[in-house]
């Protein structure tokens, strides 16, 4: 079974420093203006999810979600999570330290298409 | 130099032209504008005074000319939030019940004062944001000012409501201020979209609380101290710092009655999330997938008009592509297409590029790292999933001094609209073409998308110029050209590009409440009870 997103050692570290300081996180990925089309990584349970999300899978134990009407568009592409370094805006964790996550997608192969790791969504 | 004239006249309408003219000639002498010394470090503005931030942390304000370090920002937490939420609670006793005379004057020392130090400010926002000064010249700065007139102006012609229900009851209708309110701007517009934000609020009796973007904290604090001796403490406060830092805590407060944000979706809904703990209004900007449409008949002759829609095309590299409504989506009738892309390939490629502080130069850096690889990443997938570049396609190293800066060559894909460059919002100097066979298929793809912000149609039929802007389901469709922003004209989005309006003096309607006084004039009891 082939995962829908994963990330880089560099997002894995990111991930790392926030937990000691946050505890528990989530990420989002957001679409449209400015900061758009990319993670924004929140203390888990910050962000309220709905019936319009759905979740991706796991990365380094943080659920990685998606409105729906976004992943439309998305799902026939693999999401790897970097980290780089940049001043973005938004009220996503890593933004005091000069680090931003950054979605980087690729499409996902005829094999991989196949057997994709399954969808979860937010249970009533 | 009279293209530009066209050029600039066409697309920004209210415009000092003598004075773009002039600039442009004296840049073409000294070819460089000249930096501005700025301060080593800007405080907070926070009851008309700049203030340490509670933290005494500052954070490096970077040029995305060249990458470096030019001044540094406050770096605020809750506490200086909530100082500039008490400045402007004592400031909204008085403000709030100027007279609109009095309000009126203000905005208009304020469009004064901005439009004496256009050049300084046009040259602070460049090196702020990277964009071209040509452009901060020519539109940012020239649409502040226009701005605030044009509040100035509205709020003293406009009028509340009064009627007789019957000859013993009159309903009259007034408008109060909402009270301190809650801004975020973003950083692509800075000292326009904060304008946009400000100006209204003010006019309407408000006293706000605004947050700058983390990329460009400083072109407002410098605005702010032009303007410290003209706008009443407490009126206008500005704290800048980290979303999670200072962002949350103002979208959080219990103590302000609305909150504007302009930005992306994720962020819009977490604003709104708070907000509703406070059953708080809100305004979200959020973004786009415009479409700019051409039909067969654009193509009908070589004339201006055909002109006018190649430079609508290309429009897209306005400000590097980092507008909500950048025109990222091409889409032509295909009996036309060779003919009109060849021309709005070949002018694409004529877009100079080079030092955004340059005169003549059409194009700056985009206004971050992070976007800059962002952008990147999506020329990629662009390419993976197999869309053609027409133009464009790289990063562009202009080297030099502009080694380290972050500058996209302009780029334009062929593809289809299902393609994820045809879906999000890439931000940066990038458009993807498709074709139409027919009006019904344009509509169908100009509709296919999760936003609704701009749209453009192009045509010289007289049918399509109607129904076609009627069917999309956008807030602004520009018909026969675009990225034009008057301060008259209402600003907004459909679907997930957000709600509420900016621009237009409706705009003074989502900062006031409705006061309704319905008064009885007669003696007689109602006889219920």
């Amino acid at each position: 079974m082939h995962k829908r997103v994963s990330l880089t050692p560099a997002a894995f570290d990111l991930i790392e420093e926030l937990k000691a300081i946050h505890g528990e996180l989530m990420f989002h990925q957001s679409g449209g203006c400015c900061d758009g089309s990319q993670p924004m990584c929140f203390e888990k349970g910050d962000f309220k999810l709905g019936q319009s999300d759905v979740c991706l899978g796991e990365i380094d134990g943080c659920e990685f979600w998606m409105s729906k009407d976004q992943f439309e568009y998305w799902k026939h592409t693999h999401l790897t999570i970097d980290a780089v370094n940049g001043r973005g805006a938004s009220f996503s964790l890593e933004i005091p330290y000069g680090k931003r996550f950054m979605t980087v997608s690729r499409l996902f192969t005829e094999e991989e298409a196949q057997d994709l790791s399954p969808l979860s969504f937010v249970v009533d | 130099m009279c293209y530009h004239e066209i050029d600039f006249k066409t697309t920004f309408g209210k415009i000092k032209l003598d004075k773009i003219m002039s600039a442009i000639a004296e840049t073409e002498v000294s070819n460089l504008a000249k930096r501005p010394q700025f301060k080593e470090k800007y405080g907070n503005f926070i009851g008309g005074k700049f203030v340490e931030p509670a933290s005494g942390q500052y954070f490096d304000n970077e040029s995305p000319i060249d990458g470096k370090v030019f001044t540094k920002a406050a770096r605020s937490n809750k506490e200086d939030v909530e100082k500039a939420i008490d400045a402007a609670h004592e400031a909204f006793k008085t403000w709030s019940v100027t007279s609109a005379t009095y309000r009126s004057n203000l905005l208009n020392k304020i469009a004064d004062r901005i439009e004496e130090n256009l050049e300084y400010l046009a040259t602070v926002e460049t090196i702020d944001n990277g964009k071209a000064i040509r452009e901060t010249r020519a539109a940012d700065l020239p649409l502040v000012i226009d701005h605030f007139r044009y509040f100035a102006g509205v709020i003293r012609a406009e009028e509340g409501g009064i009627s007789e229900h019957d000859e013993n009851t009159v309903s009259i209708v007034l408008h109060e201020p909402l009270g301190v309110v809650g801004q975020i701007i973003p950083w692509n517009f800075p000292l326009l979209m904060a304008t946009w934000k400000i100006a209204p609020a003010i006019a309407a009796g408000n006293c706000c609380v605004v947050k700058p973007a983390e990329q460009t904290p400083t072109s407002i604090m410098v605005l702010m101290e032009l303007l410290q001796d003209i706008v009443p403490a407490g009126v206008i406060n500005i704290v800048t710092g980290f979303g999670p830092e200072a962002g949350k805590p103002l979208a959080q407060s219990e103590r302000i009655s609305k909150v504007s944000f302009t930005g992306e979706t994720t962020t819009g809904r977490l604003i709104m999330q708070y907000a509703s703990e406070n059953l708080l209004p809100v305004t979200m900007e959020l973004g786009g997938k415009s479409p700019n449409i051409f039909f067969s008949s654009v193509a009908d002759a070589d004339d201006d008009f055909f002109d006018k829609a190649v430079e609508g095309a290309v429009m897209f590299a306005l400000n590097q592509g980092e507008v909500c409504t950048c025109p990222s989506r091409i889409l032509v009738q295909e009996d036309i297409y060779d003919t009109f892309m060849e021309r709005v390939v070949a002018r694409t490629k004529a877009i100079k590029t080079g030092h955004p502080l340059d005169g003549t130069v059409m194009m700056g850096a985009q206004a971050s790292n992070d976007q800059y690889e962002k952008i990147q990443s999506y020329l990629k997938i662009g390419k993976e999933e197999g869309a053609e570049v027409l133009t464009g396609g790289a990063s562009n190293n202009l080297g030099g001094d502009l080694e380290n800066g972050y500058y996209i060559q302009p780029t334009i894909f062929k593809g289809n609209n299902k393609m994820r460059i045809f879906q999000e919002e890439i931000f940066g100097p990038v458009t993807c073409v498709t074709t139409f066979k027919t009006v019904e298929e344009a509509i169908e793809i100009a509709n296919d998308t999760m936003y609704g912000l701009g749209a453009g149609v192009w045509t010289r039929d007289a049918h399509e110029l109607y129904q076609v802007p009627r069917a999309i389901k956008a807030g602004r469709v520009w018909v026969n050209n675009y990225h034009a922003y008057p301060a008259h004209a209402p600003f907004g989005g459909y679907k997930k590009s957000g709600f509420g309006r900016e621009n237009h003096k409706m705009m003074l309607d989502h900062y006031r409440q409705t006061k309704n006084m319905l008064v009885s004039y007669s003696k007689q009891k109602l006889g219920f009870f």
